[in-house]
């Protein structure tokens, strides 16, 4: 039968001649050498120096009692051991992450399995629990004979999380190595539900994931996170990180977050990226935010207006673009003027041979980079446009608008 | 001066460049990120002089005059002292109260002081809705009406609103407090006598005088307002970076807080005090006082005041509660939830409101007991919180560099013995004293 890690708590423990050797106070798992198995209970014994009981010297375990299968003299004095995760003082009334659910939720208690191995007993953790039973065994343990506590116990609503879906959440990076706390889980996570995981969050425990992320995973988070956050965050890093997670974002998400900061340290951090993406960025962030220009993406895909259909696909095949924003592309003519735009799905179901000048959109549609956001989302309404191109003073296109920035403007507008 | 000197002067103005105009935009910089942090602060403390706490200012004011005015400095430094340590522990950590009670204290410790906080609180709302109806019998509005049109307001306000339209709304209802400061006015009270008062320590060792000393500590510190103000600025994102403004927030909430204090008492002592109503028990009883005193506008200002207080106070301890509740003991928590995701929430919420409201309708409704139950219930649940508070911002691994200084720990351990040594004072002889205390 389960055993729960209240009840476990305070068990009285007795050796293999039946003596009592003292009360379970702690008990840890050691994740380098198996994720799940109750690898040490911390024996305290009044005055005397507290003992471990390693997990191959249990016969049985049962709620208030535990029963070694060696003699007192087996067991080692404790010392503490920072790659071990205590349950009690780790896990117990700590907030983790729950992978599966994508939130965050507050342990009330840990649900433990005996398993029998060639004469012993090892519990593995097999969910936390979240919920109302946990809480009620919190409360009534040792107050009420355990029987009485499961019997209410199996009347609530249960509430509770698979160990594999547990995700820890600990802010120092070295206890972190050690416990190998990996977030391998969070970064298959959509980054909008990792962002919003993380607003649950304290500023240490989000500095805490974010420096472990990847730099991709970190770059989609910090741009779905509310701007308060981005920068504190983003002050709190390493420049040569934050510098590499800068260069992963999109150039316009990039300048957002840098125009927050204190202008040294965007400087810095500017000049920690490479010169190529550093300069779009510097370019961007000339642009009054409340303007076309400030809103703008400068990576967007432009050809020639001349070009067939099969031209341009053959072209965008090789080159390394990014998918997600994909579906317009922006025409040039022989003075690299705008020219216009033809949508992507125009593209796919036009013939071989057709030329870009004859899928083109009517009417032909640019704002130039100082016009007011307003004009922008006028002209985004009226068309019905899920990119608008910008254009400089030569009527030449130096970048485009999407339909996502406008949402986010209005939104928070 | 030639020309050259002229043209250049007139360049520099031009260019924004003279020192004024440095100093204006210094000035406004500063402001702007003073702005983005100030609400909880200002909020906490204004919704602590709700309609409990009116009706001891005034009762203050008519029994004794000035003479309690200078409690109002030590108290504003108590109120800031605690105040500030919450508003730090926030910024610093980016937790709750209750979070951290809960992670560093375990469960039981927390779920005692949370169900404890649970009745307390309801006590109190049943006192918020006992305001709303004593302040719309003024204006003629039966409490039938009044009481549940407050309740459903209360509802639509927190239910339908953003955090920070809530806010918006909150800090302006916190500018309807200058209701107190024109009533004030109007009661032509002597200005001389009473800033003489303010400054000058006037401690008599009388049973009455210095219950009511009492009273006035145990109304405006209340232990709910350390875990409300402490949400507040988690919820607002502020990082450590912004503290010296969080602290300015602190700061200025606590100040205010004690000026609209100061104002009520002014207002009463220089009418109801002057000329003898000195047995006034509640505020609403004061606003009807006044009107042959000081004139209708007086009366009706000062019953506005209440009524501000009241529906505003109402608006913030359900949810408050609900949140810290429900946070502290691992629950969903928060109006993003659906009923079904946040059940337990959803009805803390609801019984609050429903049952804080409901009581003050019934015919024979035990007011006067209830409001009793809140006093003594603050002054038992007020020494644990306080004293959680001060292990928790000693805690160096939590606060890093922030921890309480030594001479801060010593101002904020003599404010915290001095407060929980007069609240116990207050609920002994509540609970067992037969004449009439300082009552809420």
């Amino acid at each position: 039968m389960d055993i729960y890690a209240t009840e476990l708590m305070g068990s009285k423990t007795y050796d293999v001649q039946g003596n009592y050797v003292g009360r379970i106070r702690e008990f840890f798992v050691e994740p380098a050498e198996a994720p799940n198995r109750v690898s040490h209970f911390l024996l305290s014994r009044g005055h005397f120096q507290p003992l471990v009981a390693k997990h191959n010297q249990i016969a049985s375990v049962e709620a208030g009692r535990m029963q070694l299968s060696v003699s007192e003299r087996a067991l080692e004095l404790y010392q503490p051991n920072e790659s071990w995760l205590a349950v009690q003082k780790d896990l117990m009334d700590q907030q983790i992450i729950d992978t599966r659910g994508r939130k965050v939720v507050r342990v009330n208690d840990v649900d433990l399995a005996p398993l029998r191995t060639n004469g012993n007993v090892e519990l593995r953790l097999t969910q936390v629990d979240v919920g109302l039973p946990g809480a009620v065994r919190r409360l009534l343990q040792g107050v009420v004979p355990s029987v009485v506590v499961r019997k209410l116990q199996s009347k609530l609503p249960q509430s509770a999380i698979r160990w594999e879906f547990v995700n820890l959440i600990e802010p120092d990076p070295m206890r972190r190595v050690k416990l190998r706390i990996t977030h391998e889980k969070l970064e298959d996570l959509h980054p909008a539900d990792l962002a919003e995981i993380m607003e649950h969050l304290s500023a240490a425990e989000r500095q805490g994931i974010i420096a472990s992320l990847d730099e991709e995973t970190a770059a989609a988070v910090l741009a779905e996170l509310d701007e308060r956050l981005t920068t504190q965050i983003v002050e709190k890093l390493d420049p040569e990180k934050a510098a590499d997670i800068l260069e992963e974002m999109a150039p316009d998400a990039a300048a957002d977050l840098l125009a927050d900061l204190p202008k040294e340290t965007s400087e810095e951090l500017l000049d920690e990226m490479p010169g190529q993406e550093a300069d779009e960025v510097r370019e961007l962030l000339e642009f009054d935010p409340s303007r076309a220009g400030g809103m703008m993406n400068t990576e967007f895909v432009y050809v020639g207006e001349a070009s067939t259909r099969d031209e341009v696909l053959a072209w965008m095949r090789g080159q390394d673009l990014n998918l997600d924003q994909l579906d317009t592309i922006v025409l040039v003519d022989a003075a690299a003027q705008f020219s216009g735009t033809v949508p992507v799905a125009r593209l796919l179901l036009s013939a071989g041979d057709a030329r870009m000048t004859e899928l083109k959109m009517e009417p032909l549609l640019s704002l130039p980079a100082n016009a007011d956001e307003k004009e922008v989302f006028e002209i985004f309404d009226k068309y019905n446009l899920r990119m608008l191109t910008i254009v400089n003073e030569h009527h030449q296109p130096i970048g485009t608008v999407t339909v996502d920035d406008v949402v986010s403007r209005l939104v928070k507008g | 001066m030639d020309w050259k000197a002229i043209t250049s002067r007139f360049e520099r103005v031009r260019t924004g460049d003279t020192d004024l105009q440095k100093k204006i935009r210094g000035l406004r910089k500063r402001l702007t990120l003073l702005l983005a942090v100030v609400g909880p602060g200002l909020i906490t403390s204004n919704v602590d002089n709700d309609a409990g706490g009116i009706s001891v200012y005034t009762q203050a004011g008519a029994q004794y005059g000035y003479a309690l005015l200078w409690s109002l400095i030590p108290m504003t430094i108590a109120l800031y002292v605690t105040e500030e340590m919450c508003a730090r522990m926030g910024v610093v950590t980016g937790k709750g109260l209750s979070d951290l009670i809960r992670e560093e204290f375990g469960f039981r410790p927390t779920f005692f002081v949370m169900i404890t906080g649970f009745f307390v609180d309801l006590a109190n709302v049943v006192a918020e809705f006992a305001g709303v109806a004593a302040s719309m019998q003024i204006f003629g509005v039966s409490k039938y009406i009044a009481v549940p049109l407050a309740a459903i307001l209360v509802w639509i306000l927190v239910i339908r609103g953003t955090y920070r339209q809530v806010e918006v709304i909150f800090l302006f209802a916190c500018v309807l407090y200058l209701s107190y400061v024109f009533s004030a006015f109007l009661a032509k009270p002597d200005w001389l006598i009473a800033a003489k008062q303010t400054v000058i320590p006037n401690l008599r060792f009388e049973s009455g005088y210095l219950l009511m000393l009492t009273g006035l500590v145990g109304t405006t510190i209340a232990p709910w307002q350390f875990f409300y103000l402490q949400a507040g600025f988690v919820e607002k994102k502020v990082g450590p970076r912004q503290y010296p403004q969080a602290r300015a927030d602190v700061l200025i909430g606590s100040i205010s807080c004690m000026l609209i204090v100061f104002f009520i008492i002014v207002c009463t002592a220089a009418t109801l005090y002057v000329s003898g109503h000195r047995d006034i028990t509640d505020a609403a009883q004061a606003a009807q006082a006044l009107i042959p005193l000081a004139g209708k506008g007086a009366g009706i200002l000062f019953a506005f005041g209440l009524l501000n207080a009241s529906l505003f106070a109402a608006s913030i301890l359900p949810l408050s509660t609900a949140h810290v509740i429900c946070e502290g003991l691992g629950f969903e928590a928060g109006l993003d939830h659906k009923f079904k995701e946040a059940p337990i929430f959803y009805w803390l919420y609801t019984i609050l409101i429903v049952v804080g409201a409901g009581v003050v309708l019934l015919p024979n409704a035990p007011l006067w007991k209830i409001l009793i139950f809140s006093q003594v219930g603050n002054g038992i649940w007020l020494p644990f919180v306080v004293i959680f508070i001060l292990l928790l911002v000693n805690r160096r691994d939590l606060m890093g560099e922030y921890v309480n200084t030594v001479t801060f720990n010593i101002v904020a351990w003599v404010t915290a013995i001095a407060m929980i040594a007069l609240t116990l004072v207050l609920t002994y002889t509540a609970l067992f004293q037969t004449g009439t205390p300082p009552s809420p």
